[in-house]
């Protein structure tokens, strides 16, 4: 009895609520979840991506509509030094915050992998600087690389006595180069350290014990246990840190401006000053474009060439 | 908590026992781990324990190394914090950051839970492909998006107002919130939803009263991060801001506070100190979410 009142009972609860039914159908759902962040991605993220290749190729400038002029814009960018330099500046910066980043970072997260008391106190400590707004700390290198007042001169000539004068940071090229790759290193070194820290916690413990009753020594532990488990992971933070690395904008345009003399120019820098500061929104963006092949390079070699072990193996590419 | 310290120190000592003395082995972890260890955290929190001691220092004191030692402070004064507070916009900018970042945050969550929700639980044909792109959209970095980013928010007259970083910042929050999101509600097991699907819920019910509530740790760990990654953008707020009073703290400090020949550190360096101190207690009460996040978001 009861089996046969039960559907029409079931039926007559929903058949008044057809927006519960439209939302329990299941594409319109599935479009209604998308929606939002389709929408925004779309709006604020690929048509601006599209639109920054067209300008590229025109000479728009604030205020004005500009016209497509081909690759006029590229063609001057190839003939001017100071785009060149930028380059330049942003390859090295790349290339050796990205090697000190990794060498220092990975040191720290080998340190953070023993055993010791307040581990999970010091972890925090130690994210400290990844998490206060760069441009704040690069404030604070600003002043500490002062060239009157640097703390760092102070502790060299009045404590220990290793140099007569102070040191000129942010004066000349190359000591401001490498002041901002420092600062870049400051701040990389704890994202990079905790995020391997995370992938050395995932490595049995049971490999190591193997290995040791093979007598295999600490460095043939490391060489040939703990790095080849961290390549995947390694790829992956090292991808995100050369992109994030080359297209640095915060600690340049705090610390130096691209000053001295337009010697320490990252093409984002170079593109802010061109673009938004001088208005000349097409040649902006085409120094913009021009950092895409670099990034597409970088990402390439980063993620292919060290996950390159994980497929090799055969494994499931995860 | 220390028995457990104490077997671990034991477990060490017991490994490195057959080849070295015990306090050899003392020696040798001093000086293998704690002194290194002991460099990077000095090296690593020099710059803020500097930062902290400029805003407290006196002008004289300041610009004075020969009488005074510069690592510490003999008469310390409120006067660089006070001028910021009373003779500056800052109040009126930290304000602003705030809401900037309360808006964005709430924007993406709502718009990158129902994405992740959509993607991982609603499978339809394609879903991974979605996941795919949204994944994609974070390796875009502002740097190359900011100029023509820049005419669009002039196109929706939004130029030089707060809503435009609003809905800016979800463009590199979106696909990091969706990508950690789809990790939390991968570790809900699905017979949950199932059995509340046989029991005649909704879709919809089943995300608000059974998924949602068990994700709240992943719905934290999204939401501290994009508060802190709003908090700390500068590139766009630079750009698309121009009036005074409408700027974010990272850009107000920069453009605002550095004026004319002589900088006026003690001043700068307590306008960086209390810009990152919401963010700092922010993360001191949230640094496990912080720190699940950040791996989280890797491993992936």
């Amino acid at each position: 009895m009861s089996v046969t009142t039960l559907p029409p009972l079931a039926l007559v609860q929903r058949q008044p609520n057809w927006l519960v039914r439209l939302f329990d159908y299941k594409p319109f759902l599935v479009v209604m979840c998308l929606a939002p962040a389709i929408g925004l991605l779309a709006v604020f993220l690929t048509y601006p991506l599209g639109l920054g290749l067209w300008l590229a190729f025109t000479d728009t400038t604030i205020g004005r509509k500009g016209e497509f002029i081909g690759l006029e814009n590229f063609q001057y960018l190839l003939t001017d030094p100071l785009w060149w330099n930028a380059v330049f500046y942003s390859v090295v910066y790349t290339g050796i915050a990205t090697f000190g980043k990794f060498a220092l970072g990975f040191w720290l997260a080998l340190l953070l992998n023993n055993h010791f008391p307040f581990k999970s106190l010091l972890r925090a400590i130690i994210l400290l600087p990844w998490i206060v707004p760069t441009v704040l700390s690069a404030l604070a290198f600003w002043w500490i690389y002062d060239p009157q007042f640097s703390i760092i001169s102070y502790l060299l000539v009045d404590v220990l006595h290793w140099r007569t004068s102070n040191i000129d940071f942010l004066g000349s090229p190359w000591p401001a180069r490498f002041s901002l790759i420092a600062a870049n290193i400051w701040r990389g070194i704890p994202f990079v350290a905790i995020s391997l820290l995370a992938g050395l916690q995932t490595i049995s413990p049971s490999l190591y014990e193997a290995a040791m009753l093979d007598g295999a020594s600490a460095w043939q532990r490391f060489r040939y246990i703990t790095f080849p488990m961290m390549m995947p992971i390694l790829a992956i933070v090292m991808t995100f840190s050369i992109i994030f690395t080359f297209t640095d904008f915060q600690l340049v345009y705090a610390i130096t401006r691209g000053g001295p003399g337009n010697s320490t120019h990252l093409l984002a820098t170079l593109a802010f000053q061109r673009g938004i500061a001088g208005g000349e929104l097409g040649e902006g963006a085409a120094i913009a474009v021009s950092m895409i092949p670099f990034l597409v390079f970088a990402t390439l070699f980063s993620y292919f060439g060290l996950a390159r072990r994980k497929w090799q193996q055969g494994e499931s590419n995860d | 908590m220390t028995d457990t310290v104490a077997q671990a120190s034991t477990v060490a000592n017991a490994k490195a026992a057959p080849d070295t003395m015990a306090w050899d082995s003392g020696l040798r972890r001093l000086m293998m781990i704690y002194l290194p260890l002991g460099c990077f955290v000095l090296i690593l929190l020099f710059p803020f324990y500097w930062m902290a001691i400029t805003s407290f220092k006196p002008n004289a004191e300041l610009m004075n190394y020969k009488e005074h030692n510069p690592f510490w402070i003999t008469s310390p004064t409120l006067a660089h914090i006070k001028h910021l507070l009373f003779d500056t916009a800052y109040p009126r900018w930290l304000w602003t950051t705030m809401l900037v970042a309360i808006g964005a945050t709430t924007l993406s969550l709502i718009a990158s839970t129902l994405a992740a929700y959509a993607i991982e639980r609603l499978r339809f044909r394609g879903s991974p492909y979605v996941g795919l792109g949204i994944y994609l959209a974070y390796l875009v970095p502002p740097s190359i998006l900011f100029i023509p980013l820049a005419t669009v928010v002039v196109q929706f007259g939004l130029f030089d107002s707060p809503l435009a970083l609003i809905l800016v910042y979800p463009t590199f929050l979106v696909p990091f919130c969706t990508w950690l999101l789809i990790g939390y509600f991968k570790s809900i097991p699905y017979e949950l939803e199932e059995c509340a699907l046989v029991d005649g819920a909704t879709r919809l019910q089943i995300l608000r009263r059974i998924t949602l509530p068990l994700a709240v740790p992943g719905l934290i760990s999204a939401g501290i991060f994009s508060f802190t990654l709003s908090w700390n953008e500068f590139i766009y707020a630079l750009a698309f801001i121009q009036s005074g009073a409408n700027k974010t703290v990272p850009v107000a400090i920069l453009t605002e506070l550095v004026t004319g020949d002589v900088y006026q550190w003690g001043a700068l360096m307590a306008g960086s100190l209390l810009g990152s101190l919401p963010v700092a207690i922010f993360y001191s009460l949230f640094v496990d979410y912080y720190v699940s996040s950040l791996t989280g978001a890797v491993k992936e």
